[in-house]
């Protein structure tokens, strides 16, 4: 079996065998997915170890965790086309494919954990439009389809599919109005990423996730914004690294990776500036009002105090101090484990803010509450995970997503 | 979404978010039916659709 | 701030006075809601964290040795939230699909779960676990379908349901009040807890209406709602006169006296 009249035009992939034993692997996760969703739908989300505390739970982190990485899509098309950054034409369309992978994603996981998947769509018909989750249905689902608009002339660049003139004009008159498009994502994007994190910070009952702010938008609305645009670039460059270490090709040049780094570490520096002031006020401020204070919101069962200095010092200023070096971002590995400490940041956070604010009781004769996932629960996040595997390699095989790669690779 | 839904309210919470939401998909649709037309046009012209190279 | 202020405009604002001096925890309001309101019983109700209990009695200690142990009960329906402005509940405000609505007639928060898509993001936004999930379909064996109650429907699995106040039994107060031509009287409408409770620890009624005992027993300084300081302005009241008790229904800082502070947020939002 030989397909590589379908890659792109002047590279080589591995022999079929290969790949097909790859993908085998990840429908094999695929499979242990469908097998816990099948469950959760047919037999109801008792299949969870979610219960009436832990409303939310392991779905809820993946899914706030893959939007916050998946930004990467839009802050780099922001940066492409809208800024007119040419250089990053070079990554854009990885960051469009993870970007497509993550969302979808969210939004196929978000079907099994609402308890009544048909009537999903009620939030957009009865849409009460004073919710945070309101604002974050309507613009996922509406940044999807301009995240799929943007996917469908990078499908269409198919050595095979674009022989057809109907649709390489196709292809060729959507990339001419991309920015259009762009800017369109861009605008969604930064009102649900924001909206995601007012989803926490407007539960003024729960003084573990209550934040002040301005007009309707909590602090959290802000933090969630800058902590995604800062992770998702590091997560696109990441994606590229990790693909040319397996594949043990060059795909995109280092100075394309190095730019990725550097809008990283600015970003993540002023998120992180913000969010030990925001930290500070909320710990001094909001919660002796509540009269709650900080030891007893990070005392409770697992969720010690250690939290707060991995996620802001391990997994924030560490990572901020080294992409702010040109010298680490200079070093392939280095400015690996920078990015990956940036991304671990965006993800405990995201964990931080969904399960411990529901862990720690309110009521002061409440007990505390453990939660920890079932296989189906993990099934179903696996199963996520499989997906963007094998979208991404499908889309690395079969589509010229690396402008660079034939150069790169020459002799 | 629609006025015709009874807890639609013609306040400002409705005008803003779903003004925004609909002029997105206004635009989004209107980019989409604007490169089907493009597509039509260079397709009836008998232009090379390999002519405009990479991308 | 008077009883009547603190709530938005609006005919009644229906609410509930418990004792907890009087409250023994016998737990028969949680029973007569069951039944009332056709709450099944799961296979298994030992999981406290998944099964169904609109009125959830609380049981608290003063946390001394013995001989200095005293008990108290807190009895938990939904505490009918109305937050800073009417309809500024914790759980009203962040649902997305309007499947829970504040009543500005009645100020009782109504839940329609048959619009409800499941999301439990109402049962976060509630700091007292008054919300619960449908984790399960609530086996009916047979013959138990004789003894539900027509006025409330079950609910399907995968949605979230609460007290309602039984608010059917307030529909049912407005119709003999239309065809005799009078009014809802305080007696007209009464919830099952309230019927139910042998120590007469749970007054209800309205607390707009200054006739109405409720109104009168919210009003006594020793009267008090859980995590007043919050904000969420509830209109579930309790009443003790043991100091220990009042202490166990709010957050502190050690320096605090009871029931001394303000509430702070109201939910600026």
């Amino acid at each position: 079996m030989d397909d590589s009249k379908f890659w792109p035009q002047g590279v080589t992939r591995c022999k079929p065998g290969a790949f097909i034993a790859w993908m085998l692997v990840c429908l094999g996760l695929g499979g242990w997915a469908m097998l816990s969703a099948f469950l959760c739908i047919y037999k109801g989300l008792n299949q969870t170890n979610m219960n009436d505390f832990f409303a939310f739970g392991v779905w809820i982190v993946v899914d706030l965790a893959i939007i916050a990485l998946g930004a990467g899509a839009f802050f780099t098309g922001f940066m492409t086309y809208v800024l007119r950054r040419d250089e990053l034409k070079n990554i854009i369309n990885a960051a469009v494919i993870i970007g497509f992978i993550c969302y979808s994603g969210a939004i196929l996981m978000l079907g099994i954990d609402i308890g009544q998947p048909a009537r999903g769509w009620f939030g957009f018909w009865h849409a009460n439009v004073h919710s945070m989750l309101t604002e974050v249905m309507f613009c996922i689902t509406t940044y999807l389809i301009v995240l799929i608009v943007e996917f469908v002339p990078l499908v269409l660049e198919n050595r095979q599919i674009s022989k057809v003139p109907d649709l390489s004009f196709f292809a060729h008159n959507l990339h001419r109005i991309m920015i259009v498009f762009a800017a369109t994502g861009t605008f969604l994007s930064f009102f649900h990423q924001g909206s995601l994190g007012g989803m926490y910070g407007v539960l003024y009952a729960r003084p573990f996730a209550y934040r002040t702010g301005i007009v309707i938008w909590p602090w959290t609305f802000f933090l969630f914004i800058l902590s995604a645009i800062a992770s998702g670039p590091s997560f696109t460059t990441l994606i590229v690294m990790l693909t040319e270490k397996v594949s043990g090709r060059k795909l995109t040049s280092h100075k394309v990776k190095m730019m990725m780094g550097k809008v990283s570490a600015y970003l993540l520096s002023f998120y992180l500036v913000l969010k030990i002031a925001d930290t500070l006020y909320w710990a001094n401020v909001t919660l002796p009002k509540m009269g709650v204070t900080f030891g007893e919101l990070y005392g409770g069962g697992p969720y010690g105090t250690y939290l707060v200095w991995m996620e802001l010092g391990l997994f924030g200023v560490l990572p901020a101090l080294l992409l702010l070096q040109r010298r680490v971002r200079e070093s392939y590995g280095l400015l690996a484990l920078a990015m990956v400490l940036n991304c671990c940041g965006a993800v405990m956070n995201r964990f931080v803010m969904t399960i411990q604010p529901l862990a720690i009781p309110v009521l002061p004769f409440e007990k505390f509450v453990g939660y920890l996932p079932s296989w189906q629960e993990w099934g179903i996040s696996a199963g996520v995970i499989a997906y963007g595997l094998i979208i991404f390699s499908l889309a690395y095989r079969y589509l010229p997503i690396f402008p660079q790669e034939v150069e790169l690779n020459k002799g | 979404m629609l006025p015709i839904c009874f807890e639609w309210h013609w306040d400002v919470g409705h005008f803003v978010f779903m003004g925004l939401f609909y002029t997105a998909l206004t635009i989004i649709g209107a980019g989409v039916v604007y490169t089907f037309m493009a597509t039509m046009k260079d397709l009836c012209s008998g232009k090379d659709p390999h002519e405009h190279g990479h991308h | 701030m008077s009883l009547a202020d603190r709530y938005s405009a609006g005919e009644h604002r229906f609410g509930m006075v418990i004792d907890v001096d009087k409250c023994t925890g016998c737990g028969a309001c949680t029973v007569a809601c069951m039944s009332e309101n056709n709450v099944g019983v799961l296979f298994d109700e030992t999981d406290k964290l998944r099964s169904i209990t609109w009125m959830r009695v609380y049981q608290i200690d003063n946390g001394r040795p013995f001989p200095e142990t005293q008990v108290a009960f807190f009895p938990r329906p939904c505490l009918h939230c109305e937050g800073s402005h009417g309809q500024h509940t914790p759980c009203v405000s962040v649902c997305p699909a309007t499947a829970t609505d504040y009543d500005e007639h009645t100020g009782i928060v109504s839940q329609i779960p048959t619009r409800c898509i499941g999301c439990r993001y109402c049962v976060g936004a509630c700091p007292y676990h008054a919300r619960y999930f449908n984790w399960f379909d609530t086996p009916w064996p047979s013959g138990l379908e004789r003894p539900l109650n027509p006025a409330v429907a079950p609910r399907m699995r995968g949605v979230v349901e609460k007290c309602t106040f039984c608010y059917h039994r307030f529909q049912r107060a407005k119709n003999k009040a239309f065809l005799s031509g009078g009014k809802v009287e305080e007696m007209d409408y009464q919830t099952a807890c309230t019927e139910a409770c042998p120590s007469g620890a749970i007054t209800f009624g309205d607390l707009r209406n200054p006739n109405h005992k409720v109104a009168q027993l919210a009003a006594s300084p020793e009267a008090f709602r859980l995590l007043e300081r919050l904000g969420t302005n509830n209109k579930v009241y309790y009443r003790t006169s043991r100091e220990w008790v009042r202490r166990k229904a709010d957050n502190y800082l050690q320096d605090e006296k009871t029931g001394q502070v303000a509430a702070s947020q109201g939910g600026g939002h």
